[in-house]
């Protein structure tokens, strides 16, 4: 209260943060919801009374199947993820560390390449069914993948790795003590297994699966390539987008994100009641090593076969890129293969442009995230308001919406023109994509900030402002170079899922700006998969350059710093 | 150089206050010390004084100058934190030239000076490590050079010395007071450690509770404090409650609640601290006052009592004496006599009048 000077500094920083918040989060929201109780030009509930009671009932249809992928989905990814983070946890055998860096690849992979290589691998015309059907002389395909199998292939593996890194990291954070003493109590393995290990690693586990829950609500590229006639929620509002049943698509993405935000909600509440905090402190990894060479080298067969199945996607990517479109028609196996379509991509301005566009793109949105990430961040963490909790509430919004909402909320908040913009419409202009990358990515950044920051001492500030610096001054001398690094690796993380953001770009680009993700799109509609081939990877080495450099550079300092 | 007065302080944190009715005047180029328990207020009091808070009523003063609301950065104090609050990405040497960097001091003068510091701290070899690189006492002697380099009005001490181990505090000890010496700087020192504060300052103003109950200097504060608080928290000492019988001119009669036990005591001030007239009061004697006697001699103050324990320490040994209802400590200086001493021995104990003081009780009963 009394000290005006720092209050004033205060509002004056947080002026910005809570515009940006209100204008391209809270406002676009509302917008969608007020869409949603339009109807005939009345405001009503109808939207939703249609919805649920709807004769044909394809959008009831669409919210149990959506719920019911999902649900599958999180048994699938735990059935995976678990089992690998005890392996390579609690085990030690040739070739360990390689298998456990092999199993986050899935993550370089992004949505839409991923969904398209497992198209080309499992699919009715797949590589890997054909390569079995001719290997033993099959009438038919014995396999393929399509609609919800298809689905939940591409989910189990792309989610799989929450399970496997928060157990690991659960796992990890265990006091080997603990299990010890329990033994040492005279319990058998098995007992120690299911009343002290795993419930101390159930927070995890339950954090994994509500995550995996909302990450496959939500997911967008999975259904749009594989679904068929399997409908999804998240693309039922894609379609009535396409149909102009804009009433419609408003309803189903309110409750596609009233489903989101109450799993979010429950997942708070969750972490907040139980806290397995380990008492003890330092704490070493103990693995034991597998003596038993029957069992090791079985162990190490099977970390092989998983990692060719892990790796196939990204080498069928890479094989398909060096397939010339036109080439591949009524062969079962392509037999040409050259660098055309990357020859075609650096030389054919056309073919080029969408990935300027997604760079452009990404290092716009990317840098407002940047600039923004940083001052909220540090005003939620070092700066007292009041209403604190609600501009951490509005932070945390982009995340538990799905990106097909996100991207609707910009189509009615911005397909007129409004103050947030300057009285300008953005929905059709270069403008709209990377403000819908910049509110995808507000949660990561501050996120990642908050962490860094928070190990941040304040007497650091302090002793700055008592050796005579400003608060500028003392902001970018000693504030910032000491928490750039940390900022740094969550900024080349929101860069990459930029490069890679398929949901919003699909409902928001335009011919002239449009993206990678959409250009490879539109290549598989025309049968080009040569081009759609290179295009994804292009994106695979975009993004496993930038997370080397982040881990390498990044990581390593950040935590150099802060020790 | 600066003397500082606090009027009429008070801080408050939301509904708690933390200090209160706080009126000190520390005299330019002392060594004062902040004592007290955690929680008591001393921080608080010293972050008011750098101008990290400001106070919710009352004056700071830097020499006749209102410094009241003045921000930190414009406050020229030299502060050195608990955790030392080095520039993790900034090398020994630009660390200590921040503040000088921060004053557009010409490059010159700051390498001159930054090396002078350095001198004095005894870090010269390590001007280009990172400050990562170094020990705990290390990081402390670049914290020191820090705050002093910018000439600072008064350099601020807040528990410097509480992360480093006992053999590296003792020597940081010395090193303290040596620069303060050095530079003739205004020192506000804050610690919990009494040992410190005895040993370091000037004067020490010592904290509970968000209010100060003496200020003076050690010997002061050790020989004749003002509350059993201040007596229970420096050093060891024995309380007993008790009632005034009577009074004269020369002497004070008092005798445990019960009516049992007499004592006298001389009738001074040195011997009595009164507050208010209300107030429980205790009888306080420290451990080594008390003497041990071989024979039973006539006179007042005289005991008969049994050896409960012996705890041997080398050069001192404590002794428990269970007078009737009654157990004092004794400390001895060890020599041929007390190392005798067994367990169950009977002994005479004198508690001279001369040593004796009388004070009121603040924090609840005696055990």
């Amino acid at each position: 209260m009394m000290k005006n000077r720092d209050n004033r500094l205060t509002l004056l920083l947080l002026i910005p943060v809570i515009l940006v918040l209100i204008a391209y989060v809270l406002y676009p929201s509302l917008r969608t919801f007020f869409e949603s109780l339009q109807k005939d030009g009345s405001i009503t509930f109808g939207n939703y009374q249609d919805f649920f009671t709807q004769a044909s009932k394809t959008n009831l249809e669409a919210l149990w199947n959506s719920v019911y992928i999902s649900l599958l989905s999180v048994l699938a990814s735990a059935l995976i993820g678990i089992p690998l983070a005890f392996v390579f946890n609690r085990y030690d055998f040739p070739g360990r560390s390689f298998f456990s860096t092999a199993a986050i690849m899935p993550i370089v992979l992004p949505s839409l390449v991923g969904v398209m290589a497992f198209m080309f691998l499992y699919g009715e015309t797949g590589l890997v069914p054909n390569a079995i059907k001719d290997l033993f002389g099959l009438e038919k395909v014995p396999f393929k993948i399509g609609g919800i199998s298809g689905i939940l292939v591409v989910h189990a593996y792309t989610m799989y790795v929450y399970f496997y890194m928060t157990v690991s990291s659960a796992i990890h954070k265990i006091d080997p003590s603990l299990e010890e003493a329990a033994y040492n109590l005279g319990a058998s393995k098995s007992k120690v297994f299911w009343k002290v290990t795993f419930p101390l690693l159930t927070p995890a586990i339950v954090a994994a699966s509500l995550l995996v829950f909302m990450i496959s609500m939500a997911s967008f590229s999975a259904p749009f390539l594989l679904a068929g006639g399997f409908r999804v929620l998240s693309l039922q509002i894609y379609f009535s987008k396409i149909n102009g049943d804009m009433e419609i698509a408003a309803t189903q993405s309110v409750i596609l994100s009233i489903v989101s935000i109450s799993f979010l909600l429950f997942m708070r509440w969750y972490q907040n009641r139980k806290d397995y905090r380990m008492a003890s402190k330092g704490i070493g990894a103990h693995r034991s090593e597998v003596k038993n060479p029957f069992i090791k080298w079985t162990m190490v067969m099977i970390g092989m076969v998983g990692v060719i199945i892990l790796l196939l996607p990204h080498f069928t990517i890479l094989l398909l890129s060096l397939v010339p479109d036109g080439t591949w028609t009524w062969q079962t196996y392509p037999t040409i293969f050259n660098f055309e379509n990357y020859r075609l991509l650096f030389e054919d301005p056309n073919i080029l442009k969408p990935l300027k566009n997604s760079l452009l793109l990404s290092v716009i949105a990317t840098a407002g995230n940047l600039v923004f990430g940083v001052l909220t961040s540090y005003l939620l963490v070092k700066r007292k308001f009041v209403g604190k909790s609600l501009v951490d509430i509005l932070v945390m919004i982009p995340w538990a919406l799905p990106a097909t909402v996100i991207g609707m909320n910009l189509v009615f908040a911005f397909n007129e023109p409004s103050i947030f913009t300057f009285g300008n419409i953005l929905v059709g202009t270069f403008w709209i994509l990377p403000l819908a990358y910049f509110i995808r990515h507000i949660p990561l950044i501050v996120r990642s900030t908050n962490a860094v920051l928070e190990q941040l001492d304040d007497s650091i500030e302090e002793a700055s402002r008592s050796l005579g610096a400003k608060w500028f001054y003392t902001f970018r001398k000693v504030i910032l170079p000491i928490i750039m690094p940390g900022v740094l690796s969550g900024t080349l993380l929101a860069f990459v899922e930029s490069v890679g953001e398929f949901p919003t770009s699909v409902l928001l680009y335009t011919i002239s700006n449009r993206p990678i993700s959409i250009e490879i799109m539109n290549q598989l509609r025309m049968a080009n998969m040569g081009q759609a081939a290179a295009y994804g990877m292009i994106q695979i080495v975009i993004i496993a350059v930038v997370l080397f450099i982040s881990n390498k550079f990044f990581g390593v300092k950040a935590e150099q710093s802060l020790s | 150089m600066a003397s500082i007065k606090l009027e009429n302080v008070q801080k408050a944190f939301g509904n708690v206050i933390a200090v209160d009715h706080l009126d000190l005047h520390i005299k330019d180029g002392e060594f004062f010390t902040f004592l007290g328990p955690s929680g008591c207020g001393k921080t608080t009091t010293l972050r008011m004084i750098a101008g990290f808070y400001y106070p919710t009523k009352g004056l700071v003063r830097f020499g006749e100058k209102d410094m009241t609301r003045v921000p930190p950065e414009k406050r020229n104090t030299g502060m050195v934190f608990q955790n030392y609050a080095l520039f993790p990405h900034m090398t020994v040497f630009e660390n200590v030239a921040f503040g000088l960097k921060v004053r557009k001091i010409p490059v010159n003068e700051v390498k001159t000076r930054v090396q002078d510091v350095l001198h004095k701290v005894r870090l010269e070899k390590y001007t280009d490590r990172q400050v990562s690189q170094l020990s705990g006492g290390q990081q402390q002697r670049v914290a020191l050079a820090r705050a002093l380099v910018i000439e600072p009005q008064i350099l601020l001490l807040d528990e410097p010395l509480s992360n480093l181990d006992a053999k590296l505090r003792d020597e940081m000890r010395s090193e303290i007071l040596r620069l303060q010496q050095e530079y003739k700087i205004t020192t506000i020192y804050v610690t919990h450690d009494q040992a410190e504060a005895l040993s370091m300052s000037d004067r020490i103003a010592v904290f509970n509770f968000g209010e100060c109950h003496q200020v003076g200097t050690p010997t002061e504060i050790y020989n004749t404090p003002t509350n059993d608080f201040v007596a229970r928290f420096i050093g060891e000492i024995n309380l007993l409650s008790i009632k005034v019988d009577r009074a004269d001119e020369e002497k004070v009669h008092v005798s445990l609640l019960d009516g049992s036990e007499h004592f006298v005591v001389h009738n001074h001030p040195f011997h009595i601290a009164l507050e208010g007239k209300k107030e429980q009061l205790a009888l306080s004697i420290r451990p080594e006052a008390i003497k041990v006697l071989d024979n039973y001699m006539k006179g007042p103050n005289i005991f008969k009592g049994t050896i409960m324990d012996v705890e041997f320490f080398g050069s001192v040994i404590n002794l428990n004496v269970k007078i009737n209802k009654l157990v004092l400590q004794v400390n001895l200086l060890n020599d041929h006599r007390s190392s005798n001493f067994k367990e169950g021995t009977d002994v005479y104990v004198q508690l001279p009048e001369d040593q004796i003081r009388i004070i009121p009780m603040v924090s609840g009963d005696v055990t």
